[in-house]
């Protein structure tokens, strides 16, 4: 069996196994808590704040555990819409957003938000000129992403932030960097960004934590209300031993991205070299020279992906189309069909996501079988 | 020696999910598949056979079986194909069976190929039927539970796919299979039979034909042309439908037509519901054409009783019979499928019905 899909998720680093399994058993005190118990607790959720703060470029109290990426988006996108209402209701984002932040801005759309989607170019990256030229005097939030997950694509965010700043300073840019950690050097602080979205899964952090940056003095209303924990952005019991683990996986991404990017930079020119001896037809997605190098997205002309995908499972391999709904069904991908992809392509889509369990025997395996499958997905479509 | 590998059309129900254990059993490599075939929100919420609670029953199902699962995801083509044919049959004034149209083009024509190209020798699905092979080839029988036998809605089926199509509960009876489902501990043993249409929401066709067939009231009729009342929209109704026209006039009327142009319901005595021949359209024979002369028996509506007749004309795709004594309410859309008088239990054939002539 050959994982190529860590952009879905990856499997725990021993490193944050250890902490989390550890925690599970010995440290189950509330952090909250007064008591010693609790105190252990809540000393190990310090620690990980610390670590997560110096891995994003923020300080720790601009930190908010979440349950993760899609409950950091939501409460960014939804938080500060909120809190904002009175200044303005108007939202800009890019066309090809995750779904958490996409449907989070719909769902203000039916309560009265006027949302602005930006185009993005057919290299699959946002212009910070024409976000900037979307924002108006009442907008209040603009999200684009870091990192796009399907393509690998990274948007200059510093630029974006720093033209939507110019075009209106009280407008709020939250950035889903769900993927750009351990890709990409991140650094909030010179992104300029008000609110970023951080997930530990996709790291090699454990399932069910995230986070949120929250630059001080961010206006941001919570979604959830109760015990007040998180400065009161968060309520809830903190999850001390996954965010423990989330801790330990957020500092080493940042300190390994460089060694790990050049370490991937090559298996993926091999995937494409071998990818199009086998599919001479077939397209590489998104612009290579503005890719991270652990996202490969190609499609494949006259087969659908769903067929592609299905053969590769049965072949050993893993990997992804577009993003998998909630029956497990796949529908055509909104972020291929964003970059202007006529509907054949976008149906025959596969995305391959490298990690650190990722090696060449992956690549050559997946190269040996794709041939046959290519030949076979083509004869049924 | 590798074991032949079939692919099983799981819906949720009960039938399939016993289908797929059958098959384990007998040693196949199985992979089951469900076919995603709404679009966007789900349509019927728990009961339909294609809802989200149904491919999650499917695949705890297929977790039990310890086989693999995929959700394939059909829905614009069931959208463009079985629901826009569905929508424009009724505009047309007839009677679709879509579920008909879903075996023909979505089950054993797209999902057909789809499981071919996953290297699978077989589909199967929980249909009531059974294929035997014999010298002349493959023979499709009624399945031999006959008040669930669904051979009926399998009338397109021809040689090429008989070769490669597996019903594994067709030769139970439905108590036989809701027992083994039970013996098994498949979750899905006690579970109803659907019976909607599995893309009008709560099965309220009323309003599915407000929304999607533009329905709007005209007049009901009888043959002469004098209006006799009023209808709610001509899709709502069936040719043999005797309520619902809320017509009073000494006897019982029925519909005996409708006119899709006029936007107006014929209604009649009983006597003018008998027909005594009729044509279908997209004929297809499961092995060698029947030739006028041929007898045959015909059931003209799902759990109908088989009729004599005799075929008077083939033209291509067009068949026409002659019925030994007169039908009743025979509705056009409906599928006309031929059995053999020989061994009633064999299926022959069938069409659409596209036209009928009164006795």
């Amino acid at each position: 069996m050959h994982y190529l899909d860590h952009a879905a998720t990856t499997p725990l680093l021993p490193e944050a196994a250890e902490v989390l399994t550890r925690l599970s058993a010995e440290v189950f005190g509330n952090p909250s808590s007064v008591h010693a118990y609790g105190r252990a607790a809540r000393a190990e959720v310090e620690d990980a704040r610390d670590k997560v703060a110096a891995a994003i470029g923020a300080s720790p109290a601009e930190v908010v555990f979440t349950s993760g990426g899609t409950e950091a988006d939501n409460l960014a996108v939804k938080g500060a819409a909120a809190k904002r209402a009175a200044d303005g209701r108007h939202l800009v984002l890019s066309a090809y957003e995750h779904h958490a932040v996409l449907h989070a801005a719909e769902a203000l759309g039916q309560r009265g938000f006027e949302l602005s989607i930006v185009e993005v170019t057919p290299g699959g990256v946002v212009e910070p000129d024409a976000v900037a030229a979307a924002v108006r005097s009442d907008t209040v939030l603009v999200s684009v992403m870091a990192v796009n997950n399907e393509l690998g694509t990274v948007n200059d965010v510093a630029a974006i932030s720093a033209a939507v700043k110019a075009a209106n300073g009280r407008a709020l840019v939250h950035t889903d960097a769900v993927q750009a950690l351990g890709k990409i050097e991140v650094d909030v602080a010179a992104w300029g960004v008000d609110l970023a979205s951080f997930s530990a899964h996709k790291l090699g952090g454990p399932k069910g934590t995230g986070a949120l940056y929250v630059r001080a003095h961010t206006p941001l209303a919570p979604l959830q209300h109760g015990g007040g924990q998180e400065r009161g952005l968060r309520s809830g019991t903190l999850n001390a031993p996954g965010i423990a683990a989330f801790g330990v996986a957020a500092e080493l991404a940042a300190k390994d991205v460089a060694v790990e990017g050049e370490r991937l930079r090559p298996l993926k020119q091999r995937l494409l070299e071998g990818f199009f001896a086998a599919v001479p037809d077939g397209r590489l997605n998104g612009d290579p020279e503005r890719a991270v190098a652990h996202i490969v997205n190609v499609s494949v002309p006259g087969a659908e992906g769903e067929t592609l995908l299905l053969l590769l499972d049965q072949a050993g391999i893993a990997c992804s189309t577009g993003s998998a709904c909630q029956s497990g069904a796949l529908d055509p991908s909104h972020v291929l069909l964003a970059l202007g992809l006529e509907r054949a392509l976008a149906d025959g889509a596969l995305r391959f996501s490298f990690g650190r369990t990722t090696s060449a025997a992956d690549i050559e395996a997946l190269l040996e079988v794709l041939p046959e499958v290519v030949a076979r997905a083509r004869r049924a479509a | 020696m590798t074991r032949p590998k079939a692919v099983v059309a799981m819906s949720g129900g009960v039938d399939s999910s016993v289908a797929a254990a059958l098959l384990v059993e007998q040693g196949y490599d199985v992979t089951g598949v469900m076919l995603k075939l709404w679009r966007g929100e789900e349509i019927n919420h728990a009961s339909g056979c294609c809802s989200l609670d149904a491919a999650s029953d499917a695949r705890r199902v297929a977790d039990a079986l310890g086989i693999d699962f995929y959700v394939l995801n059909f829905a614009e083509r069931f959208e463009r194909s079985v629901v826009a044919d569905f929508n424009s049959q009724y505009r047309r004034g007839r009677t679709p069976n879509p579920c008909v149209r879903c075996n023909h083009w979505i089950k054993f024509g797209a999902l057909l190929e789809r499981a071919e190209a996953l290297g699978a020798r077989y589909l199967a699905t929980g249909h009531y039927a059974r294929v035997a092979e014999g010298p002349g080839g493959f023979r499709l029988l009624r399945g031999v539970d006959r008040a669930k036998d669904q051979s009926y809605v399998l009338w397109m089926l021809t040689q090429k796919q008989l070769g490669r199509v597996l019903f594994p509960v067709g030769a139970m009876d439905k108590a036989r299979t809701r027992a083994l489902a039970a013996e098994l501990g498949l979750r899905t043993a006690r579970k109803p039979d659907s019976q909607e249409i599995c893309f009008v929401r709560n099965g309220d066709f009323g309003a599915y034909a407000e929304r999607h067939l533009g329905v709007r009231p005209g007049p009901v009729i009888d043959r002469s042309g004098r209006v006799l009342g009023e209808h709610a929209g001509v899709a709502r109704y069936t040719v043999g439908q005797r309520r619902g026209l809320g017509i009073a006039l000494g006897e019982p009327l029925y519909v005996t037509a409708l006119d899709p142009v006029a936007n107006a319901v014929v209604v009649g005595r009983r006597e003018e519901l008998a027909v005594a021949a009729l044509e279908t359209d997209e004929t297809s024979f499961t092995a060698a054409a029947l030739e006028p002369g041929d007898e045959v028996l015909v059931q003209h509506r799902a759990h109908g009783e088989a009729l004599p007749a005799r075929v008077v004309a083939v033209c291509g795709a067009r068949l026409r019979l002659v019925l030994d004594a007169p039908a009743e309410a025979v509705a056009p859309g409906q599928s006309a499928a031929f059995y053999s008088p020989a061994d009633p239990d064999e299926l022959l054939g069938g069409g659409v019905i596209a036209a009928t002539t009164p006795a």
